[in-house]
């Protein structure tokens, strides 16, 4: 049956096409497959990022279509890395990006190692914990605002209960000191269960028959932890961190939502800045140049990660 | 059977004809009008459906909420988009969109049909509808007048112990403030008093960061304190005006009437969070544009009676200026509709079209309207409207406003809210960037 129709089609291929295929390698076949893709890779990744490095060297403002785009060379380079205002957002994204990858590591760890012993309710306290990252960001931003609100927030309404002091006392995103945690204590509520997630790959990933080994050897259940377990799940760990840097350095919806980059510049990331130098500005050949010079630091910092987690995974 | 299966397809191909053919004469019958998302916008449709009924066009809306209205609408004119035909943009949009050829020149179709500029709210027509401006090329006719202004709690000023408290302590009585000064001492008073067994707070006023919400606010006291866009003898002179020492003490006011006297967690407030806090009953005084006050004036919570309305008070040597708002209605170039989206500025620009604009809540610009011996009483707002409309000031509305502002508004909030570094840092700092731009732009 499958003959005759894998015949019948065959006949039906207009003989001059079927003469042309016919021909084909399995190489040239391949490339016939992926070429679609490559194509709309080129279109949509490859060509954008050519084209905003050459725009990066010029002084083009997409609102004004009638103005002479002029080569400026390097100028937009130097404004950037001579402009202390962003290297103070560059700061506020290194503070919000160590932060927010140390907590969520330390909290997300903890709870897959706590999730991965069995226990009753298992299951249920799983789904509980990954609740918060199948969210969208701009919807947390916008309902932490009203957590956060000094007079009917409830998170203001908690800290007051627990340490006596007036809600309405602190503004957690009003405050200049307050504000860069406020962004960090929602992010790391968001996206810690997705770390857990990682670990917890990783913590099942482990043979139970080494630990059964280390019994024998009489090892403390502190040596098993520092000797076993941290070792083999260091890979799933750095992996963890490679994602939440590369998502957290580009940072901008829920952050938007919850502060706007206020109170004054205090949170405002290079990603919120990028976005006001590029579309509210329309300083698009300036902002071309700071997408570059964002693009090759995550690029080249990721490189630098990744080279070293492939070493740990080859110990 | 056979016969019968090709007539079914014949009739739905003809069918399937005639709703392609009927789909294109809809859409060459319709107008797209693009403007914010705001209680005039729904006037405006409700307004137009006299258009609709005697030109046969089908009017259809795109509205922006006003935080992402700048960004979204830019942006589609940036681009030349056919999204819009009819464009309500903002004052400040007026430069860049006749220079970039975004907007098409009134001129001549003012001239035809009859429409003269000089009917209309000189503030207005400078505002919304000239560039380059103070020249009589026109870009938009002046639709929705606008300025910043206050409301109050007439209820609570009358009250008599209050009334009392307030003598004994200032020496004067609660009433409508006559200087910025006095406004504060009012915001103070309030703050943190319990009211109906409520704690109620000073003013509500604009502290938005991302849009222009900071700026708006600030510049109402920054303009009756003596500041000044640049040297009025010498365009894009800067130093010393923008920076000027009654410049620095309206910034410092600014700041002053910011921490003492708004709610808590007041800090990224702009016309919505505003008019949220004063209509939930939790401030004395609200900032806003006169927009807001139709929609307070019938709140069941502080409409009718219980609110008061005034223009901003003066500034410590007696003047006293407000923030133009409002926006003019524009044909844009990219528009395939053009006489269409014309005749739409036609119908809109008659007095009884425009009679009727400001009885539904729209603020008409038309002085026919305004001038009308009965518009004063018309409303408890109408007279604050008209005193307000006197005395504006408008940001800069060059092709380079947005870096402008958005320089403005970084400066501002990083001083205001923020508390970061002195007004005087904040206003040269200002001067610096407001420079650069303009440098950029070969002004000098």
């Amino acid at each position: 049956m499958l003959k005759s129709t894998v015949d019948r089609v065959a006949g039906a291929t207009p003989h001059a096409l079927a003469k042309r295929v016919r021909g084909l390698s399995d190489r040239s076949l391949a490339w016939l497959f992926v070429a679609p893709s490559i194509v709309l890779l080129l279109a949509v990744n490859i060509f954008p990022l050519i084209w905003t490095v050459r725009l990066s060297f010029t002084n083009f403002r997409v609102n004004r279509p009638n103005a002479e785009v002029q080569f400026i060379g390097l100028k937009n380079y130097l404004s950037i890395l001579s402009d202390k205002d962003i290297w103070l957002t560059m700061q506020a994204t290194a503070h919000f990006l160590i932060w927010t990858i140390v907590l969520q590591v330390l909290i997300g760890f903890s709870l897959a190692y706590l999730i991965n012993k069995k226990f009753r309710g298992n299951d249920l306290w799983t789904t509980i914990i990954v609740l918060p990252m199948m969210l969208s960001p701009a919807v947390v931003g916008n309902f932490w605002t009203f957590l956060y609100q000094p007079q009917i927030g409830l998170f203001n309404y908690a800290v007051g209960f627990l340490t006596g002091a007036d809600p309405s006392s602190f503004s957690m995103i009003g405050d200049v000191s307050l504000a860069p945690w406020a962004i960090i204590i929602v992010d790391t509520w968001m996206w810690t269960p997705f770390v857990m997630l990682i670990c917890l790959a990783g913590l099942r990933s482990i043979p139970s028959s080494i630990y059964e080994a280390a019994e024998c050897d009489r090892a403390s259940k502190w040596r098993q932890f520092w000797t076993i377990t941290i070792p083999l799940v260091l890979p799933f760990l750095m992996l963890a961190v490679l994602f939440r840097g590369i998502e957290n350095f580009k940072m901008f919806d829920l952050v938007v939502q919850l502060t706007g980059g206020g109170p004054g510049s205090i949170t405002e990331l290079t990603s919120i800045n990028l976005k006001r130098e590029a579309f509210e500005k329309w300083r698009t050949g300036y902002a071309s140049a700071y997408a570059v010079i964002l693009f090759v630091t995550v690029f080249g910092l990721a490189s630098i990660y990744v080279k070293a987690l492939n070493k740990v995974k080859q110990r | 059977m056979e016969l019968r299966h090709f007539k079914s397809l014949a009739a739905s191909g003809a069918l399937l004809a005639a709703s392609v053919a009927n789909t294109g004469h809809a859409s060459a019958a319709e107008l797209t009008l693009c403007w914010a998302a705001w209680d005039p916008a729904n006037a405006l449709v409700e307004l137009s459906k006299d258009f609709e009924a005697k030109s046969g066009i089908k009017m259809r809306y795109e509205f922006v909420p006003w935080p992402n209205f700048a960004d979204r609408m830019l942006n589609e004119l940036n681009s030349g988009g056919k999204l819009c035909d009819l464009m309500i943009g903002d004052s400040q949009w007026i430069g860049g969109a006749a220079e970039n050829g975004q907007y098409v020149k009134l001129n001549d179709f003012f001239d035809k049909e009859g429409i003269k500029m000089s009917d209309f709210i000189p503030a207005t027509v400078v505002g919304y509808a000239e560039w380059p401006k103070n020249s009589p090329n026109y870009w938009a006719l002046p639709a929705f007048g606008d300025v910043v202004g206050w409301s109050y709690r007439k209820d609570w000023f009358a009250r008599p112990e209050l009334q009392a408290e307030f003598k004994s302590k200032y020496g004067r009585d609660l009433a409508v403030p006559k200087t910025f000064a006095e406004l504060k001492d009012i915001a103070e008073f309030f703050q943190k008093r319990e009211i109906d067994g409520k704690t109620v707070y000073g003013a509500a006023i604009y502290t938005e960061r991302g849009s222009e919400g900071i700026t708006m606010g600030a510049m109402d006291v920054l303009y009756s304190f003596g500041f000044e866009y640049q040297n009025p003898d010498k365009p894009y002179e800067l130093e010393g005006y923008v920076n000027s020492a009654k410049a620095v003490k309206g910034l410092e006011f600014y700041k002053a009437l910011y921490d003492c006297c708004t709610p808590p967690g007041h800090s990224d407030a702009y016309m919505s969070e505003d008019i949220d806090a004063y209509k939930s009953g939790q401030v004395a005084l609200h900032m806003n544009f006169a927009f807001t006050w139709p929609g307070i004036n019938a709140d069941a919570n502080v409409g009718g009676d219980k609110s008061g309305y005034f223009p901003n008070p003066a500034g410590p040597d007696g003047v006293a200026f407000a923030q133009l708002g409002g926006q003019g209605i524009s044909v844009v170039s990219a528009s395939e509709k053009q006489d269409d989206a014309l005749a739409y500025i036609k119908w809109f620009a008659q007095p009884e079209i425009q009679q009727k604009w400001w009885q539904m809540g729209g603020y008409s610009a038309l002085r026919k309207v305004v001038e009308d011996p009965g518009f004063a009483t018309s409303q408890p707002y109408a007279q604050t409207f008209l005193d307000s409309m006197a005395i504006v000031k408008d940001f800069w509305a060059e092709p380079s406003y947005a870096s402008l502002l958005q320089a403005t508004q970084k400066r501002f909030h990083d001083y205001v809210v923020a508390g970061q570094g002195s007004a005087q840092d904040a206003l040269d700092g200002l001067v610096k960037d407001w420079t650069q731009i303009f440098d950029d732009e070969g002004k000098y």
